[in-house]
């Protein structure tokens, strides 16, 4: 299966348009066709378009009826209120930010060292079931996260877990893993065993041949890898709901959705604070959209 | 796989690299390895995905609850014949399939839709397909609370916009019919891109030969689409359509943000009561009951999946 974004812009003219086009009433069935995709793009971004545009109004303009589309003033007082609580110290949210690195960070680190090692023994050895292996570990990832909270929330209470980072670390750790391996697997896939042994030809052990040899082909794949695992961590929601509560423990997205609890919303925050929140994350699948389809898919669609 | 191997890692022994014999040993090494390396991920899952779920299934037939604490009482199989034959449960379960069936069909029909426009474009694909991928990175609860603002029946903007076209307001999230069809409009919104891109990865792989052969007999364009561009992508299209059941199936977070179940139970979906039992009602062992069944639901409908993306490997 051809795959990529970039695959798909660097195709060459001849397949994107069949002949039909040269047909009489071609040209009007073209013309037709984009105005179809502009306006569904147009719907599509719409909604992305008017956070943004919520983000950066102030309060009167956010709740205008009708809506203004255009001409509002622009402030930047949202934004500050994320980052800045109003007595001037580092507001909730801006912890619950940093929260939510450390534990997306470290979590998809643990992911990376436990799943690369395993996708290149499954990728390289005849293992026992190993068919029956793979396929099980990618069903752990599809188990529903609000039936396996409960157990884990009787689980926590017991080791005191609940409410701590470490908690939320592995278990996003055990939620990438899955992940991991199956992408991961690919990648091994694409390097020839043979370099290993030749390698082993050569005098080196296996070990030595996968660390100096495959291990640096497996880079960047490593990387992509990596940035989708944090993507998951970082959007994550059940889990850091019902096991984190404390201000000082919880990650950005049950902070954000906390914003709404109260009798009033401000949803020019929720705006500024949802777009600071999904930043990252879009920037990071832009560098990563050349694996978009295997990461979406959890490494289990591939060329 | 006959190349000979040093025994270990020692450099002395390395460089006599002495050739036939190791076979068993070698074999062993690699069994070793192949241990060490898959055991610490499969440790971990088993610890935190193997192990919860066999304590829910040891719950599932207790009275335990979280809350009251005290010991759990062995209840046989009386949780599993309260759910099968609550009737809140019954139209949860409804709910659900309208929701998951709802949703999939239009995320399946949209963005096939929107990839087949796309790969007949030459130009400004990539921007496109980039473009319209924005909210399947979103995360559910941004894209949950971004559109409880847009549907907002008093300043929401899809009113407002309604509003100046004419039309009478409507009251999205908070009447019965149209908070199930709000939920699957915004499901909608974010899982289209997600069909579109597999389907844009299926018709990129379509070999154009094809097209060229049907077009030299004449073929026309419905008919090739129907003879060559579907059969071709139909077994990849599966998979996403199968992929996106199962996340709508288990999802939670939208519906907890976008409408919390509500209005009344409208939007309730299995998952969604699932909490409400553990976690409001605090029947830890009904609700464990509860998560085995649905997890049941999962494993058979992942079988479904795993089972084409076997054959789509192979074939």
């Amino acid at each position: 299966m051809a795959v990529s974004v970039d695959e798909a812009v660097s195709a060459g003219p001849a397949r994107g348009r069949p002949p039909a086009a040269r047909r009489p009433g071609g040209r009007g069935r073209s013309v037709l066709e984009v105005a179809l995709l502009t306006v569904l793009a147009v719907v599509m971004l719409f909604p992305v378009l008017w956070m943004i545009e919520t983000s950066i109004k102030e309060n009167r303009d956010v709740y205008a009826i009708p809506a203004e589309f255009f001409g509002f003033t622009v402030t930047m007082d949202h934004f500050k209120d994320v980052f800045v609580a109003p007595d001037g110290g580092r507001s909730a949210l801006s912890v619950a930010f940093l929260n939510s690195v450390l534990v997306a960070g470290a979590s998809t680190v643990l992911a990376t060292v436990l799943g690369v090692p395993a996708a290149w023994a499954y990728s390289r050895f005849a293992l026992k079931a190993k068919k029956d292996q793979l396929f099980f570990i990618l069903s752990t990832r599809f188990m529903p996260p609000v039936v396996v909270v409960i157990p884990i929330f009787l689980m926590y209470r017991q080791v005191g877990l609940i409410d701590s980072k470490l908690g939320l670390i592995l278990i996003y750790a055990a939620y990438n893993v899955p992940f991991t391996i199956w992408m991961m697997k690919g990648f091994v896939d694409e390097v020839p065993a043979e370099y290993e042994d030749a390698a082993m030809l050569d005098g080196y052990t296996r070990l030595q041949a996968f660390r100096k040899f495959t291990l640096p082909l497996l880079v960047p794949g490593i990387a992509a890898t990596a940035v989708f695992a944090l993507i998951f961590s970082w959007n994550e929601f059940v889990f850091a709901i019902f096991l984190t509560s404390s201000d000082s423990v919880r990650t950005a997205p049950p902070a954000i959705a906390g914003l709404i609890g109260g009798t009033t919303v401000d949803w020019g925050l929720v705006a500024a604070a949802s777009v600071v929140f999904a930043l990252p994350v879009l920037v990071f699948a832009y560098l990563v959209r050349r694996h978009l389809v295997a990461g979406v898919t959890l490494g289990a669609v591939r060329r | 796989m006959s190349a000979p191997v040093p025994l270990t890692t020692d450099p002395g022994r390395v460089a006599s690299a002495t050739p036939p014999a190791p076979g068993r040993s070698r074999r062993l090494s690699d069994r070793g390895l192949a241990v060490a390396f898959t055991s610490p991920a499969l440790l971990l899952l088993l610890a935190m995905s193997v192990f919860p779920l066999l304590w829910a299934l040891y719950l599932s037939f207790t009275d335990y609850s979280a809350t009251r604490g005290g010991a759990a009482h062995f209840v046989g199989f009386g949780n599993y014949t309260a759910i099968l034959t609550s009737a809140q449960v019954h139209q949860r379960a409804l709910t659900t399939l309208i929701y998951v069936v709802g949703a999939v069909t239009l995320q399946t029909v949209l963005g096939f839709a929107i990839a087949y426009l796309i790969s007949r474009r030459t130009h400004g694909r990539g921007l496109l397909t980039t473009l319209f991928l924005v909210p399947m990175m979103l995360s559910p609860v941004v894209v949950g609370l971004f559109w409880r603002f847009m549907l907002d029946a008093q300043f929401g903007v899809i009113n407002s916009m309604l509003g100046s076209l004419g039309l009478g307001q409507v009251e999205w999230l908070t009447r019965q019919r149209t908070a199930l069809v709000s939920l699957i409009v915004v499901d909608t919104w974010q899982w289209t891109p997600f069909i579109m891109l597999i389907a844009l990865a299926g018709l990129t792989a379509v070999p154009k030969y094809l097209y060229e052969a049907a077009s030299i007999d004449r073929a026309s364009e419905w008919f090739r689409f129907r003879t060559i561009t579907l059969p071709l992508v139909w077994p990849l299209l599966l998979i996403a359509v199968l992929f996106r059941a199962i996340e709508a199936f288990r999802l939670f977070d939208l519906v907890y943000i976008l409408t919390s179940g509500g209005p009344g139970v409208s939007t309730e979906t299995l998952s969604f009561h699932v909490y409400k039992v553990a976690f409001l009602g605090f029947n830890t062992g009904t609700a464990s009951a509860y998560g085995i069944l649905m997890v049941l639901v999962v494993i058979v409908l992942t079988q479904l999946y795993l089972r084409y993306l076997n054959k789509l490997k192979e074939g």
